[in-house]
């Protein structure tokens, strides 16, 4: 009897550590996500001390709130197909093949992910806008129609689907194909038995992913949307900002809140079946140069995707901001202008840097936590629900974060409104599930006999995680903070809420730059754009070259 | 005894992977647990290593029950099957890791790492990477990091289970020699029975989380303890038999006991050596189903009429050929009453 109470008594320590190791990510997602979220739903719902849920049903009873609903389901579901079809031949290209450049061109076509929207929203608006390329070649104007938003989520996702699609496909083994056709399959037959099956899970995961992101689009819908089309998101913030129905805003909140829900659980057990044993091999013996006259047009026809997708409106948006003589634009942004601003624009380089500094520490701090929590072998149901409650920043209304953290976090104990902590902590929200993902696979990949090995020649748990999984996981650690530090840079829905007048940052700045009338401001936001295209481009192509050959999710 | 199991019990979802086993070694004695996969054998190990918690028992090292020490701190090396050498650390790091956790002095392990890497035939291999060794390199550079911190057991995993056969005779020669020079205490697993025969002192055969039969390789060899374990060792020819004080009946018809044997319905085994070939006119008659080459012998499978097949040993001239008609008379010499 003793005995096996002692092993129950292991059994509580090891879920003791596990705990330990969640304290923090619990506690920061409790008081920093939770807490803001049901302030600001109870603030728009609660008078009186009385909850007003009958409100829901008013305001879905609205016609331009179905409207609302109806164009960000619909728009997310196109912008999700096109991005897949637009993006599976990347993807292939990108597993399949060898080709000279490759490592600077995946580089490349995962710079749009990482851009601020506002500065994808800018570069698409030169581009399709009025006075833009197109409009200046061919008298083209797309900013009036849908189809500017739906190029602009494609450009933002494309790498979505390259690199979780791509990822795995490179690393699929090609002789299960070789003995689908020694067992008499054609060439097609044999791909849609056999790869088709095993991506199968990760196109959903992926899919989902997309549809994520653009059912939530913000900063892209803001600046092409005009008055005509605007998403959840977009509505909530005009709710909150513009017409203060907090009522509104706070059933907007939980419509978007159940949404999301649905998407991350659906994206959530996806994940999990592709995590079932698929015989993975080294992406680098997987790929070879392209053979034939097909095969280097499909190579040939990803190229031009990429080029004319995503690196023309990058290039359009340099050229504008070059539009004035003698770096004009650019040197505006050092002036004093016409009250814009309570400082130059350019002071918000080195806030948006110092704020990506500081978010991005809490983001690995918080996100490295939990991670390490959740790749315990005896990692329970509680544990992996955790899992996908650290995506929930990812869709939430990161409009409703900020205006919560104004109204939950201003009295004592926790009075942050004036302090400048406030700003990396909404960042490092939207950070923390970038650092789980990219760590999580890696972490989970060590071998679990490396660390009992450790162990059996008396290495101390702490010890192992020092001496096995650190330097395993370093590289990715690497990774993890440089994406945060990039998502850090160009969030944009919370942050317009709450960084102050005098010290806005970078994506703050170009959106009120665009708000306003005149060349000289547009020259302007241009032109910061370019910067926080060129800061993000420089941390993303250094992380490129830290990239292990096991790619995280994103 | 250096370590005892007593009615050690592992579950794995209510199925008992290691089923009240008790196991005891000595200080000094290698013991090896052969069965084949699934048997329990690696679980037996990481029990004693402390990776795996017991349902039920006692592990005991050095007359300490081990519950609730966790495995950093009971003094046990383990070798893994496929070594699990910390691919980041080259070769004198991954021996010295053991040392560093006992935070043994700079030098101190600098001295050991070396004596280690002589003893295992690898001197001055320290700052070789570990991914550029060849398999037996790896194998080698395993068993330096286990022995580094002088474990008071050493415990080996399928230790050759993935070399191939040359370098693996060779080896289990080598390890046999080392171990016996620094009198080291060994518990070991394989599925090869020919590694366990030449590796150790005790052989313990397991069987579905229990242990069918312990003894001396020669003992386990000579008188397999019941057909299970006959047949792991490769007997085929094992059948239910009425034993009487000379003979037993059995499927091929009479059959010669040696003296002594125990009486009643028994399992007989009978060797393959113990089959003799004769005309087709006298004793069992057969056909020769199939004739494999084996080195130093030909084995020859018998059909005869709808008993069980029989297997021969028979010398490579006078192997029969496949088709012919024999006739079968047995040796009572190679002829075991199990059980």
């Amino acid at each position: 009897m003793d005995l096996t109470r002692t092993e129950v008594a292991a059994r509580k320590r090891s879920a003791a550590a596990r705990f330990g190791l969640l304290a923090a990510p619990v506690a920061f997602f409790a008081v920093f996500f939770a807490y803001p979220v049901a302030a600001i739903v109870a603030r728009g719902l609660k008078t009186d001390g009385t909850w007003h849920i009958g409100r829901i049903g008013e305001v879905l009873a609205q016609s331009d709130v179905r409207h609302v609903l109806w164009f960000t389901t619909w728009q997310a579901f196109v912008s999700t197909a096109l991005t897949l079809i637009v993006a599976l031949p990347g993807a292939y290209v990108f597993a399949r093949f060898s080709f000279p450049g490759k490592q600077v061109l995946r580089a490349v076509v995962t710079v749009p992910f990482v851009l601020p929207t506002v500065v994808v929203g800018t570069a698409f608006l030169a581009l399709v806008g009025r006075g833009g390329l197109l409009d200046e070649l061919w008298g083209v104007r797309l900013d009036t129609t849908v189809w500017a938003i739906l190029l602009a989520h494609v450009f933002f996702n494309y790498a979505v689907v390259v690199r979780t699609i791509g990822g795995l496909w490179a690393q699929l083994d090609p002789r299960q194909e070789e003995a689908a056709r020694m067992l008499g399959a054609s060439p097609l037959r044999a791909w849609r038995q056999v790869t088709l099956p095993a991506l199968g899970p990760a196109v959903a995961a992926a899919a989902l992913m997309v549809f994520l992101f653009t059912f939530t689009s913000f900063g892209v819908v803001q600046i092409l949307g005009g008055p005509t089309f605007s998403t959840l998101e977009v509505e909530i913030y005009r709710q909150t900002s513009e017409i203060f129905d907090l009522s509104t805003a706070a059933v907007l909140t939980l419509i978007q809140f159940a949404a999301v829900g649905a998407i991350l659980a659906l994206h959530a057990w996806t994940v999990r079946r592709r995590e079932t044993a698929l015989r993975l091999v080294d992406p680098s013996v997987t790929a070879r140069r392209p053979r034939g006259a097909g095969q280097w047009a499909l190579l040939g026809g990803v190229l031009a995707t990429v080029v004319i997708l995503l690196l023309l409106p990058l290039a359009v948006l340099v050229q504008r901001s070059l539009g004035a003589p003698g770096f004009g634009y650019y040197r505006a942004l050092t002036s004093e202008d016409g009250g814009v601003f309570l400082v130059p624009p350019i002071e918000a380089i080195g806030n948006s840097l110092s704020y990506a500094v500081a978010a991005t520490l809490i983001a690995v701090v918080i996100g490295g936590l939990a991670a390490a929590a959740l790749t315990r072998r005896d990692a329970g149901r509680f544990v992996r629900g955790f899992d996908a409650l650290l995506m929930l920043p990812l869709g939430v209304s990161a409009v409703t974060v900020g205006f919560g953290f104004l109204i939950a976090l201003d009295e004592p104990p926790l009075d942050l409104r004036s302090s400048w902590i406030l700003v990396p902590l909404a960042q490092a929200l939207v950070g923390v599930p970038f650092v789980v993902r990219t760590m999580l696979p890696v972490l989970r990949a060590v071998d679990v006999r490396l660390r009992e090995a450790a162990s059996v020649l008396g290495a101390s748990p702490w010890r192992v995680w020092r001496e096995v999984d650190l330097p395993m996981v370093r590289r990715a650690l690497l990774i993890a903070a440089g994406f945060a530090f990039a998502v850090s840079l160009g969030e944009f829905g919370a942050t317009v809420f709450i960084a102050r007048p005098d010290r806005p940052t970078l994506p703050v700045a170009v959106a009120r730059l665009l708000g306003r009338p005149g060349d000289l401001n547009y020259g302007q936001a241009m032109a910061l754009s370019t910067i926080l295209m060129v800061v993000c481009a420089v941390a993303l192509l250094v992380l490129e070259r830290l990239r292990t050959d096991r790619t995280g999710e994103f | 005894m250096l370590l005892a199991l007593r009615g050690a019990t592992v579950r794995f979802g209510g199925r008992a992977v290691l089923d009240a086993v008790d196991l005891e070694v000595a200080e000094h004695e290698i013991v090896c647990v052969l069965g084949p996969s699934g048997s329990g054998k690696s679980t037996l190990l990481r029990a004693v290593a402390g990776l795996q918690p017991l349902d039920s028992g006692q592990v005991v090292l050095d007359g300490r029950d081990q519950a609730g020490v966790p495995a950093h701190r009971r003094g046990v090396g383990l070798m893994f099957q496929d070594h699990q050498l910390f691919p980041q650390r080259d070769v004198a790091g991954n021996v010295a890791f053991g040392l560093r956790m006992r935070s043994e002095p700079k030098p101190r392990q600098a001295e050991r790492v070396q004596e280690l890497l002589d003893l295992v035939g690898l001197p001055g291999a320290g700052r070789r990477a570990v991914a550029m060794l060849s398999g037996g390199e790896q194998q080698r550079v395993a068993l330096a990091r286990a022995l580094a911190p002088s474990p008071r057991l050493l415990m080996l995993d399928e230790p050759l289970g993935q070399l191939d056969r040359s370098l693996r005779e060779r080896l289990v020669v080598e390890l046999r020699e080392l171990f016996g020079r620094l009198g080291t205490t060994v518990l070991a697993v394989t599925h090869d029975q020919g590694e366990a025969f030449a590796l150790a002192d005790r052989v313990v055969v397991m069987r579905d989380g229990r242990i069918a039969q312990s003894g001396t390789p020669l003992d386990v060899w000579q008188r397999p303890a019941d057909a299970f374990v006959a047949r792991f060792l490769g007997f085929e020819n094992v059948v239910e038999a009425t034993v009487g004080t000379e003979a037993a009946d059995t499927p091929w018809g009479k059959v010669p006991v040696p003296e002594g044997a125990p009486q009643g319905t028994r399992t007989l085994l009978v060797r393959p050596a113990g089959v003799r070939l004769v005309t087709a006119d006298k004793g069992l008659r057969c056909t020769v189903a199939a004739r494999t080459f084996r080195g130093t012998h030909v084995a020859v499978h018998l059909q005869p009429g709808d008993a069980p097949r029989l297997e021969a040993a028979c010398a490579l001239r006078a192997a029969p050929e496949v088709g012919d008609v024999v006739g079968v008379e047995f040796d009572a010499a190679e002829i075991v009453v199990l059980g």
